[in-house]
Parts: structure tokens; C-alpha cells; sequence
């Protein structure tokens, strides 16, 4: 290929160039050289080369998350493509804007079991908004637009286009086209805000909960709960879309929400809703989900809208352009018992003082300073992390809510960290999940990054699981014990290069934050905390979320004695 | 108020006419468990638009939950729920039924008033060929039934609504490109496309 020739492949990077589209994560293979190759001619794109596909598309969501803007991954064929099965439906379910390339054999190739061939537009079917196979090099530029409109617009969410080799390597004469301009999102019905409005005008206990699709809309909401002086929850993947520090903030509902969360979901009698899906976990048992509420909900998606609970007031539109209009007509009223019954509630929150998982994600996550990146992975410290951590600004928090994928944390904080490289990008983890992505060491290392900020919370145990295990099945600690095999990790890091602190006490603990975050590269600080601590509150899966369990209840169910416990195993 | 005792629920979707359609819509329905009672497919007079007709049963509000689901699908154009307008809807049956000497008469006389064609003889059986609505389809098998059914194969419903106005907006993405369509009779403008959406029921 010589500078000059235009092919499917050139056209592809000039059209992801001609989108503003700099920075992609992949992985090369047969049936994507020729892009690989075209990439050559194409020195403005940076791509990342991780070590594991899904590494490739974790990033690209930690990317799409802090910034807001679409993250595009690459793969090969077949076993490339089937990699990014996980990540897809990680940001399937937390509506994150993708771009997923996936090369394919050639046309005459396809269906017929080819090397390397497998039919990823079939598999991702359900898991994408839209995918595509290429079928004429003419269409291929047309289509990556219409997938990048279609990845941001609305509710966004991963597409996915697969491009047979032959196209890659085709002639292409026609021209690059040039970004969609982003579709309006509908304006509020003015009859829906009305009665949203007089509702609010006379509720006595009124509550906002506000999710994952309202962080555009962080300052409307803020300004749109200060006018009325209603009190705001965030959901796990609502977090940092209303300060922390302010007064009415009374922290995440659901199963391991903060007791005022709860407590104020059951009792209020209006309920707005904005941006959110009402998911399992947040709502506990739906039927003894605001029993007493009128609930209005604010969603761009009509699908959501009545699917999980049933709404009084529908509003389908834009999160801050109904916020906004909400505020227009505020009339701030004083519900002085309201508040002091809220106040209260408030006041049961424990702050962490047993040296544990909890007084170690506490430590950490004082020391974060508003503009700094909390990644988090799957399990207990995940939700010690958004228990714990006080977010004042939105896409400042990056976890897998939806899927709740292990490995998801490390990764997603690499791509937020080549996003924003002037901050930092801190992942609390658990020594499970981190192995499953672990080897993403090597792109710190490759790249030079240095912003990544690794703490492990090693409690030598698939800890969340033992959790369940020990409440709902007796503590038969089934096949959870990671203790006999994990690795050095500070040995492990350091074969990559990276830098590592430990620390096993409350007395040790400050210093080596210290260290590990003054470090000026990319670092890991291994947490050894106690094997079996709990994360509480707790609703238990299928209760209502007034059914709470506060605190770790005492330890009194005996060992079961044909199963050894953890700590026999260990000796053994 | 929606109506919470589970019933037929006639419903069209305009789609893209491309590969993997029918398998998105059907794979959308099966995961979330709504029954597709009948499903019709075929062109229409805009190249590129295919029409579907599914008869999907549920309350109104399990309906209307599969309707906002196949509306987010980006292959769809339009969906037209038939029973917020007036609808003429048809289906053809194909029923093989058992003759005897004693019955061939009465089954003919039958099938007469019902103006069901004989589109098959046979020594033992009759197969006819009907048309209608979902009520006359269902009186022809009853009357049949005690002769002897032998088989039966239904196309699905298909249905449009009435008037002169046409459910397929100017405007469809097809290809990666925007498409204006012509109106299929000049004079009669297609109708802008239906208001996605909730409707605001207070
Ligand atoms: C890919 C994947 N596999 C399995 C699970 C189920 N799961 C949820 S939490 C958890 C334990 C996580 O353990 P660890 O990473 O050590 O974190 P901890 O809970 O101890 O903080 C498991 C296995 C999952 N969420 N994702």
C-alpha cells in the first residue's frame, strides 16, 4: 500500500480522525492487518496495544466514562472478537458509548467455518444498540458514522461494526463523511413538569434519586434540589451527580445503600426519579418500594419509563432539561420535621473505626481530591468505595454497575488515565478481581503511564461471595479461599516495573498511602485486611429495602465441621 | 387505566429490509418472554421497507412494554399499534377437511356461505382456501370441525389501517444514508412520524 491509494482500511482511520476519534485501544490479528497496517499512515491516532482484548474495551469504557465522549476498541476475528464479549455488555448495561471494530475473513469466506471466522454480529446481537457487517467498501466510511450517532445519541451504548478483510483492503474513491450533528433529545411534555411540579408543591416528605443518566445534568439537579430543599440519593451509577458535601445528600439506596437512603425511599411520598432504571439492586423488593410514594420519573428512554415501577407522572425527555424546567417553578417550602426525621437517619451512619476492608477504602479514598478518578472493581470494596468515597463532581467514579464484571476497574482507569493524564486515576480492587485483568500491568509499563494509582484490598477470599456464603448458606465456604494461591503482588508489579507499597495495619497505613501516592509513577499499594468482614447495610436479596440489616450481625453460626473453614485450610 | 387482563394485541412494525431483521425483533421478544402469537412479513411499496404484523399477547401494559422495546431497535421505522386506530386486518387459512360420500355435499354447501374456495380434491378430503378476519376464520374452523380436520396452516394477520393516509414517514435510514421516500400516490402526503413516546396518562 503505498501513501497515496485510498482503501476501506485508510478510509476507516480518516473517518474515526475526521470524528475527532484520537485515541484507540486494540489488539492486532489476521483479520485486521490491513487496518493495522493502515494505521501506519496515520501518526495523529494513538493506539494502545493492551494485553488482553478485554482489556482493550474496558479501557475504552473508562475512557467513554470520565469524559463523556465515545471509546473505540479494536480486535481481529474470532477469538479477538469473542474477547470483547464482556466488556460490550458492560457497557450495554451501563449505556456507555462504544465503538467496537472487529475485523472478519473475507466475504467469500464467510459462513463457511473459516480460520479464525465466527459470527460476532449473531453473538453481540443481544449485548450492543446496533451492530453491522460491512458488506461493500463504498458503505464502510457511511456506516461508521451512522455507528458513532448511534453509539452517543439518545441512550448511549456500544455498537459494533464487523469488516470483512477483503473490504479492509478494497479501493475506496468515495468521500469520508463528515459527524453527524448529535440528535436533540425530546423536550419534556410542559403538562408533564406541571403536575410534576404540583406534586412537589405538596409533598410533605419528598426524596430525588437521581442515576447513571443524569450526570450531564449535574449542575440542573443541584440547582433543581436546592431550590426545593429536597433531600438527593445517587445510585451507584448516580454518584458524584450531586456534591457530597452538600447537606441534602443522603448517599446511595439499594443493597448496600446508607441507611437514610432507605430509610427515605420507604417513607417519602413523592419520589422523583431522574435518569435511572430502578434496577433489582437498587429497588429491593419492588412491591415494598416507595409503598407511599407518588413517583415521577424523568428518562430519555421510553422502554424504562413504567417498566420496573409504577410511575404517576411520566416525564420522557432530557435529564437537565427537565431539571431545568422543574427549578423554573420551585417553591421552596420548609418540612422542618421531614428534615429532622432525615437527620437522623443520617446520623446512624458508621464511620469505619475497626481496622478492616472498610477503615482501608475509608483511608484511601479521604485522601482523593475532587478532580481525581475513583476506578473501582467488583465486590465488597466496590461498594465500601461508593459507600465511602465523597464524590463532588460526576464521571469522576468508574465501576461496573450494571454487569458488575470482575476486572472491569483496572483497566477503565488505564483509559481514563490516557484521557486525563494531568490527573490522577485511582482503582481500589479486590485481589480477585484484579487477577482477572492483572497482566494490564504490562501497558502502564509500555506506555509509560504514569497516573495509575492501584490499591489492592486483599482479603484472600472472593470476598462478596464468602459474604453471601456466611449469611445465606451457613458459611460453607464454597471454593472462595484465594489465600493459598495468590500471588506477591508487590513481586508481581514489580516484574512490570511498577512500584509497590503494602501495608497490614491501621498504624501502617497512612505512610504508605503516602508513599504510594507521592510516588510520581504509576504505583500499587497491596492492603492486607482481615479475611472476613461484611459490607453493611445489607438488604438482603428479595427484601424490601426497609427490611435493612445495619450492622455485621455477631458471628453465630458454628463452622460447619465436614466443610473446613477457611482459616482450616489455610493450616492445612 | 391500563387494562390488566391479558389479550390479543394487533400490532404492525415498519423495518429496515435488512439482513438479521427478523432475528433482532424475534431474539428482542423471546429474551424478554412475550409470546408472538403471529408473525407476518413482506414488502411494501418503498424499496428497502419491509412491514411486519405480529399478534403479541398481554395486558396492555406488557404490550406496551414490547412496543418501547422494538421502537429503541434501529432497524425499526415505525410501529403502529392497531388497536388505537380503526384497522382492516385479514388472514388466510389453508384447511384440509375429511368427506365422506354422506358429507361431501354439506361441507361444499358450508364452505359456500362462507365463500371458502375448494383449492384441493381429494377421494377423502377438501382443502379450502380462506380469507377474513380473525372471527370469520375462527367460525369456518368450528363448522368444519365436526367432519374431521385433517390440517390446517394460517399465514398470520396482516392488517393496515384505514383511510388515506400512510403509516411510513418521508423519511428512513437505510444504509448508512437518510432516504427520502415518495409518497406512494401523489396527493396523499405520508403522515410525519407518529410521536415516539409515552403518552402523558395522568
Ligand atoms: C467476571 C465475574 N465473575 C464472577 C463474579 C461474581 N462475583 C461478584 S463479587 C465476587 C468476589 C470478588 O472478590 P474480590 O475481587 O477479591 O473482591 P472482594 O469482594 O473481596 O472485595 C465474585 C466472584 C463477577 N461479578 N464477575
Amino acid at each position: 500500500m503505498t501513501q497515496g491509494e485510498m482503501t476501506g482500511a485508510k478510509a476507516l482511520w480518516a473517518t474515526l480522525v475526521g470524528h475527532g476519534i484520537h485515541t484507540v485501544f486494540g489488539y492486532p490479528g489476521g483479520a485486521i492487518m490491513p487496518v493495522y497496517d493502515a494505521l501506519t499512515f496515520y501518526p495523529e491516532v494513538r493506539h494502545i496495544l493492551t494485553r488482553h482484548e478485554q482489556g482493550a474495551v474496558h479501557a475504552a469504557e473508562g475512557w467513554a466514562k470520565a469524559t463523556g465522549e465515545i471509546g473505540v476498541c479494536l480486535a481481529t476475528s474470532g477469538p479477538g472478537a469473542t474477547n470483547l464479549v464482556t466488556g460490550l455488555a458492560d457497557a450495554m448495561m451501563d449505556s456507555v458509548p462504544i465503538l467496537a471494530i472487529t475485523g472478519n475473513v473475507a466475504r467469500h469466506l464467510m459462513g463457511t467455518d473459516a480460520f479464525q471466522e465466527a459470527d460476532i454480529t449473531g453473538i453481540t446481537l443481544p449485548i450492543t444498540k446496533h451492530n453491522y457487517v460491512v458488506r461493500e467498501v463504498e458503505e464502510l466510511p457511511r456506516i461508521l458514522a451512522e455507528a458513532i450517532r448511534i453509539a452517543r445519541s439518545g441512550r448511549p451504548g456500544p455498537v459494533l461494526v464487523d469488516i470483512p478483510k477483503d473490504i479492509q483492503l478494497a479501493p475506496y474513491s468515495g468521500d469520508i463523511p463528515v459527524p453527524h450533528a448529535r440528535p436533540e433529545a425530546p423536550a419534556p411534555a410542559p403538562e408533564a413538569i406541571e403536575r410534576a411540579r404540583e406534586l412537589l408543591r405538596n409533598a410533605n416528605k419528598p426524596v430525588i434519586i437521581v442515576g447513571g443518566g443524569s450526570l450531564d445534568a449535574a449542575a440542573e439537579i443541584t440547582a433543581l434540589a436546592r431550590a426545593w430543599q429536597i433531600p438527593v440519593i445517587t445510585t451507584l451509577m448516580g454518584l458524584g451527580a450531586f456534591p457530597a458535601s452538600d447537606p441534602l445528600w443522603l448517599g446511595m439506596p439499594g443493597m448496600h445503600g446508607s441507611v437514610a437512603a432507605n430509610r427515605a425511599i420507604s417513607e417519602a411520598d413523592v419520589l422523583l426519579g431522574i435518569g435511572l432504571r430502578f434496577d433489582d439492586r437498587v429497588t429491593g423488593r419492588v412491591s415494598g418500594f416507595a409503598p407511599n410514594a407518588a413517583i415521577i420519573h424523568v428518562e430519555l428512554d421510553a422502554a424504562e419509563i413504567g417498566k420496573i415501577v409504577r410511575t404517576h407522572v411520566p416525564v420522557r425527555g432530557d435529564a437537565a432539561a427537565a431539571a431545568r424546567l422543574l427549578s423554573e417553578g420551585a417553591q421552596r417550602r420548609d418540612r422542618p420535621e421531614w428534615h429532622a426525621q432525615l437527620a437522623r437517619w443520617q446520623a446512624r451512619t458508621q464511620k469505619p473505626d475497626r481496622w478492616g476492608a472498610a477503615y482501608a477504602v475509608q483511608a484511601v479514598t479521604e485522601r482523593l481530591r475532587p478532580d481525581d478518578i475513583l476506578a473501582s472493581d467488583v465486590g465488597q470494596h466496590q461498594m465500601l468505595a461508593a459507600q465511602l468515597a465523597r464524590f463532588e463532581r460526576p464521571r469522576r467514579w468508574l465501576n461496573s454497575g450494571g454487569l458488575g464484571t470482575m476486572g472491569f476497574g483496572f483497566p477503565a482507569a488505564i483509559g481514563a488515565a490516557l484521557a486525563e493524564p494531568g490527573v490522577r486515576s485511582v482503582v481500589i480492587a479486590g485481589d480477585g478481581g484484579f487477577q482477572m485483568t492483572a497482566q494490564e500491568l504490562a501497558t502502564l509499563k509500555k506506555y509509560d503511564i504514569r497516573n495509575v494509582k492501584i490499591c489492592i484490598i486483599n482479603n484472600a477470599y472472593l470476598g462478596m461471595v464468602r459474604q453471601w456464603q456466611e449469611l445465606f448458606h451457613e458459611r460453607r465456604y464454597s471454593e472462595v479461599w484465594l489465600g493459598d494461591s495468590n500471588p506477591d503482588f508487590l513481586k508481581l508489579a514489580d516484574a512490570y516495573g511498577v512500584p509497590g507499597y503494602r501495608a497490614d495495619s491501621a498504624e501502617h497505613l497512612p505512610g504508605a498511602i503516602d508513599a504510594w501516592l507521592a510516588d510520581p509513577k504509576s504505583a500499587l499499594l497491596e492492603v492486607v485486611v482481615p479475611h472476613e468482614h461484611g459490607v453493611f447495610p445489607m438488604v438482603p436479596a428479595g427484601a424490601a429495602l426497609s427490611e435493612m440489616i445495619e450492622q455485621e450481625p455477631a458471628r453465630s453460626i458454628p463452622g460447619n465441621e465436614r466443610n473446613p473453614t477457611a482459616e482450616e485450610a489455610k493450616g492445612a | 387505566m391500563t387494562d390488566p387482563t391479558p389479550r390479543d394485541h394487533l400490532v404492525s412494525a415498519l423495518v429496515r429490509d435488512e439482513p438479521r431483521v427478523l432475528t433482532r425483533i424475534t431474539s428482542l421478544f423471546g429474551r424478554r418472554g412475550y409470546n408472538i402469537k403471529s408473525l407476518s412479513v413482506g414488502s411494501t411499496e418503498h424499496p428497502g421497507v419491509s412491514r411486519m404484523t405480529f399478534v403479541v399477547t398481554g395486558d396492555r401494559g406488557v404490550v406496551e412494554q414490547a412496543m418501547r422495546q422494538l421502537e429503541k431497535l434501529h432497524d425499526v421505522i415505525n410501529i403502529i399499534d392497531h388497536s388505537l386506530e380503526k384497522y382492516v386486518d385479514r388472514e388466510l387459512v389453508l384447511v384440509k377437511v375429511a368427506i365422506t360420500p354422506e358429507s361431501r355435499v354439506e361441507v361444499r354447501q358450508i364452505a359456500e356461505d362462507f365463500r371458502a374456495r375448494i383449492v384441493d380434491v381429494g377421494r377423502h378430503a377438501l382443502t379450502f382456501e380462506v380469507t377474513g378476519d380473525e372471527g370469520k376464520i375462527t367460525a369456518f374452523i368450528e363448522q368444519m370441525r365436526p367432519f374431521g380436520i385433517l390440517e390446517t396452516m394460517r399465514t398470520g394477520r396482516v392488517a393496515l389501517t384505514r383511510g388515506s393516509n400512510a403509516d411510513i414517514p418521508t423519511h428512513v435510514y437505510h444504509a448508512g444514508e437518510t432516504q427520502a421516500l415518495k409518497p406512494a400516490v401523489e396527493g396523499v402526503e405520508p403522515r410525519e412520524e407518529r410521536a415516539r413516546g409515552v403518552p402523558n396518562l395522568f
